[in-house]
């Protein structure tokens, strides 16, 4: 790696890393409007994934990574999906009354 | 004879041997995370009450673990970046600040929990902090487990860097392909059960 490429790459790092940062912030804050449980889940959750994808793709280097990866890692989110399926299943099945605390 | 492809990338997947193989392991890892994920879904919509979690779990000090796990990723994936440059001397300091980093988050981890043990809120107390114990558990020997690496790589295992520096940085790229997984999985832990 030359040194310009590198120095391009740290900068890169740095701004994820702030934008991580305020967007942890921004996390916390959201928890203190008291907004109505479903809105909450759907903004944290979606504020999580900005994350997430800001780590996966430059941390990571999913930016540029090779096609048998980003394979591998869709088969992966497709399970991942059925298995958060699965608890709406059961809510069809009304199942879920079997496990209250 | 050497094990083809341990460095060198094969031609037809552009990959080497442990690239695959810790996207392969990251991929398992992700569903056993994903599990736990539903169960707490499962769980929560089940639930005829479900506490807040400020109720049992302290935000500020998850916050900080946040802060802490996100700046150890910052600090390894420098690490890799001084050594690629061949700088082993920030390499190291890079390292050495992961390592700090991911002993603080234990640290807090500990005051946490045992703050915890001290009101007797145990997992067996309650619904809520039986998935709390069991995600942030999991999570905990992840961290461990990866702290372990880190000091193997930094020390005894350095000498393989004098044989093979490039068989050397593989092997920090994909310990820090692992921590970023680690701090994937602590982003969506800490929103999901101390915020939601």
């Amino acid at each position: 790696m030359s040194a310009i490429d590198q120095d391009k790459h740290i900068k890169t790092y740095m701004i994820v890393f702030v934008t991580l940062l305020a967007l942890t912030v921004v996390t916390v804050a959201i928890s203190y409007l008291h907004m109505s449980v479903i809105p909450a889940i759907a903004l944290g959750l979606f504020v999580a994934t900005v994350k997430g994808s800001l780590v996966a793709a430059y941390f990571m280097h999913l930016i540029g990574e090779k096609k048998l990866i980003i394979w591998v890692l869709i088969f992966t989110a497709l399970f991942v999906l059925g298995l958060l399926l699965l608890p709406v299943f059961m809510h069809a099945d009304r199942l879920e009354n079997y496990y209250v605390s | 004879m050497e094990i083809p492809y341990a460095v060198k990338t094969r031609p037809d997947t552009g990959l080497n041997n442990g690239k695959l193989a810790i996207w392969l392991f990251l991929a398992s890892e992700v569903m056993l995370f994903g599990a736990l994920f539903s169960s707490y879904v499962l769980l929560r919509t089940g639930a005829a009450n479900w506490p807040e979690g400020s109720q049992f779990l302290n935000i500020p000090l998850a916050t900080l673990n946040t802060v802490l796990l996100i700046s150890s990723s910052v600090t390894v994936i420098l690490a890799w970046s001084s050594l690629a440059a061949k700088n082993v001397k920030k390499f190291r300091i890079y390292m050495l600040l992961t390592i700090l980093l991911a002993c603080g988050f234990l640290v807090v981890k500990y005051f946490e929990y045992a703050a915890k043990f001290n009101h007797h809120y145990y997992p067996s107390t309650n619904t809520f902090l039986a998935i709390y114990f069991t995600m942030t558990g999991l999570h905990v020997i992840h961290v461990l487990g990866g702290l372990a690496i880190k000091l193997y790589h930094l020390f005894p295992g350095f000498k393989v860097y004098k044989e093979d520096p490039e068989r050397y940085l593989g092997r920090i790229e994909l310990t820090g392909l692992y921590w970023h997984f680690v701090d994937l999985v602590w982003i969506f832990l800490f929103p999901v059960l101390y915020l939601l």
